[in-house]
């Protein structure tokens, strides 16, 4: 006699048809050590020391111009004589940061601007959409650049920031995460929408109002736990494109400066350094393969979740 | 009848989304003559402002950029003050809608084989090669694809020229730099809808009839896949075809893409308005035709 098979949730089993998925895992897998080797890497300086540390630090100019890679540089060094391969880990730093936090803030606006919509229905519905239509007609450049611009020269006003460059540094990445944030939370409340108009007719829905559940609570215990697993999916979809979107604005200048580095500025000064008689080649193919390995990698895991999660294109 | 009211309802829209740039736009602080040489007196910057209408109120200033609409005028660029907005997207367009109009049709060219393929190979050699590289292709950005083209086939082999817009010749690295990204899109979303068309019941009735599975592919499962491609080939053509700043700076292209980024940094105000305006143009357009060709492809497909 086989044994009773147990009852799943359909989250649980989505979960399970997603650790058979390889290539997903390894993606996962491949995010994590990247995501620890980022937060280690300085305590491992720290820790050595001596000539390995002031070799490896990301901010550490030296006579070594352009050397390419060897034992002791493993990425090489820049312009400035700094090893680049720190430096990649550093911005690895920014880059997954942005991205991290910036899909929070797009989740946020997203997730309950789709919800209301979806679920109040009606005049504030297409109030809403429509909203969503005209900041989607609108050329998103133009949106960051001048959110960046204006918070920056308000920022710049203020106290702190004319009191230490770090804080100044600092708040720019904070304004980079809302601007990103704020450009690509569309398409999640589009979706959100959608599956909340859809689930707020189901049999189960109605049953629990008709048992007198509020209206917060219906979303808090049915809607929002059904759409979690296209929510899950779509943020790793996200993700990509707001680090890829950083490091397009961090190249033409506008995201995180100097002496911060993100993947977009290295590859932006690997790109600089091209001319006809030496190339550069580990300037840009150490900054891109660090960025494309990670989209790879999160496209691989937005994959599998969605077939786990069984999620249909739009 | 649904044509028509969409038409009709793009005219506020447009009135909206331009409102929306030019408060947008005059709300960063600066202007557009901060880059200049400090004017000789402040006489000289108050009547330069007072030339261009800058010292209005911000709704006069709109109604009169309105008005200016109205007969077809774009208004004086800023920035480069000798220069009406209608010359410079008179220059520039036609060179980006070349450029935009070549990746887009390179896209289309890699994508749709490559959608087709995969689909009807799922789970062989040919798919896995094909998916990855399409995945690739998302996550290759321009600025990375870009700078390596030149490196190999214009440094290294000189097959191909450095940069300019001025024979065939130039019009090939472009292209392919732009449009790889939306190759790959194209790909993955054609294969994706194969798939599932091939899951669908009518396939399957069809199948049961007796349709052998190469009509199959091309006659169900390819024309129902197409409708999610035409849906996101609208709004990407309408980015195609109004520029990239990336591609168009390094292969030193005068388009009007550079234009949209410096004008927006520059706040040069008519000039941010007047390129915002023709990108929302060419999106509403599409979208109309997005729907418009939705209903050719799926007979189900209803509008009232």
């Amino acid at each position: 006699m086989s044994d009773p098979v147990p009852h799943l949730s359909p989250n649980q089993r989505a979960w399970r048809r997603f650790q058979r998925n390889r290539p997903a895992l390894l993606s996962a897998w491949y995010l994590l050590v990247l995501m620890l080797s980022v937060a280690l890497w300085p305590l491992l300086l720290h820790l050595f020391g001596g000539h390995f540390a002031t070799t490896h630090d990301p901010d550490q100019i030296t006579d070594l111009q352009f050397s390419p890679p060897d034992a002791h540089h493993w990425f090489g060094t820049d312009i400035h004589g700094r090893d680049l391969f720190s430096r990649v880990l550093y911005g690895a730093q920014i880059s997954l940061f942005v991205g991290l936090v910036g899909t929070g803030v797009s989740l946020v606006i997203g997730v309950l601007w789709g919800a209301v919509a979806g679920y109040v229905g009606g005049r504030l519905d297409g109030f809403l959409m429509r909203i969503v239509d005209i900041l989607y007609s609108l050329p998103s450049i133009i949106f960051v650049i001048v959110l960046m611009t204006t918070f920056g020269e308000l920022l710049k006003e203020t106290h702190y920031v004319q009191q230490s460059p770090a804080i100044a540094g600092a708040l720019r990445v904070v304004l980079l995460f809302v601007g990103l944030g704020a450009i690509s939370w569309l398409t999640m409340a589009r979706i959100v929408r959608g599956q909340v108009l859809s689930l707020r007719t189901r049999s189960f829905v109605e049953a629990s109002r008709v048992l007198g559940a509020r209206s917060r609570w219906i979303l808090a215990r049915h809607i929002i736990p059904n759409t979690s697993g296209v929510i899950i999916t779509y943020l790793a979809l996200t993700m990509p494109e707001i680090i890829l979107y950083e490091s397009f604005l961090s190249y033409l200048g506008l995201g995180v400066q100097p002496p911060m580095a993100s993947w977009g500025t290295l590859i932006a000064e690997g790109v600089g350094q091209i001319n006809a008689i030496r190339i550069y080649w580990w300037l840009i193919m150490f900054p891109a393969g660090g960025l494309v390995t990670t989209l790879l990698a999160l496209n691989f895991l937005g994959d599998g979740l969605r077939d786990a999660f069984d999620v249909k294109a739009k | 009848m649904y044509f028509v009211r969409r038409i009709l309802f793009a005219v506020p829209l447009l009135l909206v989304i331009s409102a929306l740039a030019f408060v947008l736009v005059h709300l960063a602080p600066g202007g557009p003559f901060d880059g200049e040489r400090k004017p000789a007196s402040p006489e000289i910057e108050r009547n330069l402002q007072a030339k261009y209408h800058l010292d209005e109120p911000i709704w006069k200033q709109y109604c009169r950029y309105l008005r200016d609409l109205a007969h077809g005028d774009f208004g004086v660029s800023l920035k480069y003050r000798n220069h009406n907005v209608n010359d410079i997207i008179r220059q520039g367009l036609p060179v980006s809608v070349t450029l935009g109009g070549l990746a887009f049709c390179f896209a289309m060219a890699v994508g749709l084989p490559a959608g087709f393929l995969t689909a009807a190979w799922r789970g062989r050699w040919v798919d896995y090669v094909g998916s990855f590289l399409a995945v690739l292709a998302v996550c290759l950005p321009s600025f990375v694809v870009a700078p390596v083209l030149l490196l190999v086939f214009s440094l290294k082999l000189h097959w191909f020229p450095i940069g300019l817009w001025s024979s065939p010749w130039h019009m090939i690295l472009p292209p392919v730099a732009l449009g790889l990204y939306f190759s790959g899109k194209v790909t993955r979303i054609l294969r994706e809808g194969m798939l599932n068309a091939a899951q669908s019941e009518f396939v399957t009735a069809a199948r049961a009839k007796g349709m052998g599975e190469t009509a199959l592919l091309f006659k169900h499962a390819f024309r129902l896949a197409l409708l999610p491609v035409v849906s996101y080939a609208g709004p990407m053509l309408a980015d195609l075809l109004t520029g990239s700043f990336i591609i168009e700076s390094i292969f030193q292209i005068p388009g009007i893409g550079v234009f949209l980024v410096n004008s927006s940094l520059n706040r040069d105000y008519t000039l941010v308005v007047g390129l915002s305006l023709l990108y929302a143009i060419l999106i509403i357009g599409l979208n109309l035709v997005v729907d418009f060709a939705y209903k050719l492809l799926d007979p189900r497909v209803k509008y009232e």
